[in-house]
């Protein structure tokens, strides 16, 4: 496999050609802040967190996506990414109802942590206070479609890593919304299998588990990573 | 089929017709004005008049002037010209009823028609060119015979039997001609692109996807005349060594789809779309894939994954779809306007194209003028055409002694461009200079008593409703500038909130993953650019908490008690 | 909020296999699927065709069609709702349909739609409660030049101004409301 350098905030880097310029990073100590990637999942694209800016170009690009190339000048801690990811993350808060001191997943969860990444101290954007559902019909999980970020990661999980496709997103714009089936009540899903990835994908509150108390979530993220890992790997085939 | 077959279906159909023909205009615009009752009205007119060998009724497409519809044209030899085909006579009759229609063909038995007469000379259809739309009004649609008649299908014979696909390209290249969906990129590169990059299977995809509100030139090229466009695909298939095509129209165009389906059927029994076509060894078919109505899906990678079955959401580029488009292959995606000149373009040659038009900007554009204008319908005139000439002087200037502030181009993802600034030519990069783009050609004009912050608020409302959802800064990010231009045109905002919405404009327009984000603050930052005093207008002064009403600071009282 | 809350256990199979109760219509989508090779990209071409036949998509038919296209009920249901012209709830017997394109938005269509949206007591796509009458929007419907247009029955109507268009839907206006409101 050919090597490519590039640099990353000044930084000399060597990496795989056919790489992401997030593995690359990641690969050389470089964090880039990420919301609806997940290792191990197909990338997505619509969180816009991870956009860096590439000497030479005109648009930001995300580092999920984006492939490295040689002589490729990338920043991704810039005064103007650091305002943009502020942006996003004060729209999310914005566009959802979050309230982190009633959330089942305060302290272990990937928006809030966000949102000290970028040092959000308040939002000054209107609260748009949607009227949303919550989902308690599954006998193990339920979902709160107010702390829903639409980041689709419990789609890509059930599909690539589970084979079910019990998610999908449905509607569009800011009327989506993350489905089961026929946006049937989970718990009559023909195809869920219970298996708990999409709760395991999830960054927020959103899936949780019954019987967590607040504060006691903790999505076990490991396990995730340990199935891809054991997939890609092929770690089970003896 | 060979070209004989073809020349021969082209002399019958010319020699078929009767000398006088009426031409009824049955695109989707004047049938909404009625013209099906019209164009039955002169059939069986003519029947009872007993005039079936002297006059022919043709159901064709657009003729332009579709303020004034239903549009019927008659043209007539004239006696002092001996010669076949040439000396005839047009005249024209605009809001026709069934009752008039009686009366134009009672004419020809000497009778008084009651019609009301167009001016043919007039400067809307004087200072127009045709090269897109030069069958447009003249073939039926929905008969291929006609379109073989006006030379169709010779420009494909002649790429298959004397160009090799790069000397195609090489020719498109020459021609100078650009992406007619909005982009504007050179097409023969495009073209070359893919034909280099390496895949056992290739596309080639017509985008009539026309989702800009107020534009309807794809409508009406594929209502009116809708084998040049499978022409320009199957000589662009030819070209990138592609075998199958697909045409994504919108769901809203039922007429077009319908005559679409025709067309393809028509092409494909006459063998010139399918296996061997006139006998070479290239084999290409079209299908027809509807759209549902989601504007989203013209964006290209939108598109793709509509074709396929799926949401239409984009995804990032690169990868472009040139090397990993439709099913992962090389994907050729045009407009229904770029394809529509190709045909052309082989015809009259590279060099007579590139003839037209200014320096960068070859060839003709068709352009939807609507809005507060005398004349609305279709222009086609060459790129580099002032503003002013095509508002003014085709379009008549503004109805009812109003005045026109400005011209809305490129819709949703375009910008107003000031009266002042009519003298600017119409071309991408100048009106891409003033914060606007061409787009796919919609010109939607606006006069004094329309609000500038309404209209920017007009379309952030559409790209709101119409983004997709991926991305947060256009799902979310234009709901919160819907908001702002809101509380703006209400009157409840300050300073610090237009502060906000430029802020807010500058990131969408970075951030969103597709076309339709990056734009969406366009209308609101050209209208912010070119009348600025309508917002500040409305602004009111101090702060937030002023303007509610609260004392700034809590008095203080002297006996409070302790 | 409204929250489903389901039995924990034992939650009901129904059977999968959506039934069609002898309904012709299915047979009639049968085939128009099967003209596309029940080909997974023809996915929207057979939701049009769905449509065609039943006026709306329902839960039945959009598992019947993820049956048959061996496709995730979720995908199905979530192309069904992204695309505007899929609607997945029947339509009154008549419908008017306000143009809010760009020439028809600078020729007042607001009016057009308020008007109606009055009269008949009902938002933009919902339909009267006697399912006379259902009132939507579309972006554009592009015959710009007779602006601003609305659409009732399927009949294309220019020019229109809030009294004409009144006087044209009275008859599918709910008991008791005149337009005059």
């Amino acid at each position: 496999m050919s090597v490519v350098t590039l640099t990353i905030n000044g930084q000399l880097v060597s990496a795989r050609a056919g790489d992401t310029i997030l593995t690359a990073a990641r690969e050389a100590g470089i964090d880039i802040p990420t919301l609806c990637y997940v290792d191990g999942l197909s990338a997505h694209g619509g969180c816009r967190i991870c956009l860096v800016e590439i000497a030479g170009s005109p648009r930001l690009q995300p580092a999920c996506f984006m492939k490295v190339g040689e002589g490729m000048e990338v920043q991704t801690d810039t005064e103007r990414l650091r305002g943009y990811r502020r942006t996003i993350v004060e729209l999310l808060f914005a566009e959802g109802n979050h309230i982190c001191s009633v959330c089942v997943a305060n302290g272990a969860c990937e928006l809030q942590d966000m949102a000290i990444t970028v040092g959000m101290d308040h939002d000054r954007f209107d609260y748009i206070h949607p009227n949303r559902q919550v989902d308690l019909s599954h006998d193990r999980f339920g979902i709160d479609h107010n702390r829903c970020i639409l980041c689709t990661r419990c789609i890509r999980a059930c599909d690539e890593l589970e084979g079910a496709h019990t998610w999908d997103m449905a509607g569009r714009g800011s009327h989506s919304k993350v489905i089961t089936d026929l946006n049937e009540p989970w718990g009559e899903s023909q195809t869920c299998t219970s298996c708990g990835k999409c709760f395991m994908a999830c960054p927020t509150g959103a899936i949780f588990q019954k019987g967590d108390t607040v504060a006691e979530t903790d999505h076990p993220r490991a396990k995730l990573e340990f199935l891809v890992n054991a997939r890609e790997k092929k770690q089970w085939n003896v | 089929m060979e070209l004989t077959d073809l020349l021969d279906i082209a002399a019958k159909e010319r020699q078929a017709r009767p000398p006088h023909l009426i031409r009824c205009c049955t695109a989707a615009g004047c049938l909404s004005a009625g013209s099906a009752a019209v164009l039955d009205r002169l059939r069986g007119a003519v029947h009872d008049e007993g005039l079936t060998e002297r006059v022919g009724v043709a159901a064709v497409g657009c003729m332009r002037l579709c303020c004034q519809g239903p549009l019927v044209r008659v043209d007539s030899p004239v006696a002092s010209s001996g010669t076949e085909g040439v000396g005839m006579k047009e005249e024209l009759y605009q809001r026709v009823t069934p009752d008039d229609a009686g009366s134009i063909v009672g004419g020809f038995n000497g009778g008084t028609v009651t019609a009301n007469k167009g001016d043919l000379n007039s400067a809307f259809f004087q200072l127009q060119s045709s090269v897109i739309l030069e069958n447009s009004g003249r073939v039926e649609p929905e008969r291929i015979e006609t379109y073989i008649a006006a030379e169709g299908y010779q420009s494909l014979h002649r790429v298959l039997r004397n160009f090799t696909p790069a000397q195609v390209v090489e020719e498109i290249t020459r021609s100078g001609l650009r992406g007619r969906g909005g982009a504007a990129y050179p097409t023969g590169v495009k073209w070359a692109t893919v034909a280099k990059n390496p895949g056992e299977k290739k596309y080639v995809v017509c985008n009539a996807d026309e989702g800009d509100p107020g534009a309807f030139m794809n409508r009406s090229v594929l209502e009116s005349d809708p084998h040049r466009v499978l022409e320009g695909m199957a000589i662009a298939g030819y070209a990138i060594g592609a075998n199958q095509g697909y045409i994504y129209v919108r769901g809203e165009y039922p007429l077009a789809v319908q005559r679409l389906h025709t067309a393809i059927a028509q092409a494909g029994r006459l063998g010139l779309l399918g296996s061997h076509i006139f006998s070479s060894p290239f084999d290409f078919r079209i299908d027809l894939r509807t759209g549902a109505g989601a504007f989203v899906c013209g964006e290209e990678t939108a598109l793709m994954a509509s074709i396929m079955g799926q949401r239409g959401t984009p995804t990032p580029r690169p990868p472009y779809p040139a090397e990993h488009g439709l099913w992962g292959m090389p994907t050729l995606l045009n407009n229904v306007e770029t394809y529509a000149n190709v045909p052309t373009i082989i015809r009259r040659g590279a060099d007579w194209f590139a003839s037209i038009g200014t320096e960068k900007n070859k060839g003709t554009k068709v352009f939807c003028l609507t809005g507060k204008v005398v004349n609305t319908g279709l222009v086609e005139v060459p790129l580099g055409t002032p503003l002013r000439k095509i508002v003014h002087d085709i379009g008549g200037g503004a109805p009812d002694g109003g005045t026109i502030k400005a011209v809305q181009t490129g819709g949703p993802s375009g910008g107003c461009i000031p009266a002042e600034l009519f003298d600017t030519p119409v071309e991408y990069d100048s009106l891409a200079r003033l914060g606007s783009i061409m787009g796919s050609g919609g010109m939607i004009v606006l006069d004094d008593k329309n609000n500038m912050v309404d209209v920017a608020r007009y379309f952030m409302q559409f790209c709101m409703d119409e983004s997709c959802g991926k991305c947060v800064p256009c799902r979310a990010g234009t709901v919160q500038l819907h908001r702002l231009l809101t509380r703006i045109l209400e009157g409840r905002a300050g300073a610090e909130d237009v502060q906000q919405l430029e802020a807010l404009c500058d990131m969408v327009k970075h951030t969103s993953l597709c076309g339709l984000g990056q734009a969406a603050p366009n209308p609101t930052l050209s209208t912010l650019r070119f009348f600025r005093h309508e917002y500040e207008a409305l602004l009111k002064p101090g702060s937030p908490a002023q303007r509610m009403g609260l004392p700034l600071v809590a008095p203080v009282s002297a006996n409070r008690p302790r | 909020m409204k929250a489903f809350v389901g039995e924990p256990r034992g939650r009901k199979k129904t059977a999968a296999l959506p039934i069609s109760n002898g309904d012709p219509r299915f047979e009639q989508l049968e085939i128009a699927m099967k003209r596309y090779q029940f080909r997974q990209d023809a996915l929207i071409e057979v939701l049009h065709a769905a449509q065609k036949l039943f006026g709306f998509l329902d839960a039945p038919t959009l598992h019947f069609v993820a049956h048959r296209l061996k496709l995730p009920p979720s995908r199905v249901h979530g192309v069904a709702t992204f695309y505007h012209l899929f609607t997945l709830t029947p339509r009154g017997r008549h419908t008017c349909v306000v143009c809010t394109g760009t020439a028809c938005y600078v020729k007042s269509a607001d009016a057009l739609l308020n008007a109606v949206s009055r009269a008949a007591g009902i938002e933009d796509g919902q339909t009267t409660a006697d399912g006379e009458l259902t009132l939507r929007t579309v972006r554009c419907l592009e015959p710009c030049g007779i602006a601003p247009v609305a659409v009732l029955d399927g009949i294309v109507k220019g020019r229109e101004t809030p009294e004409s268009l009144l006087e044209q839907v009275k008859g599918w206006l709910p008991r008791g409301t005149d337009g005059s409101a």
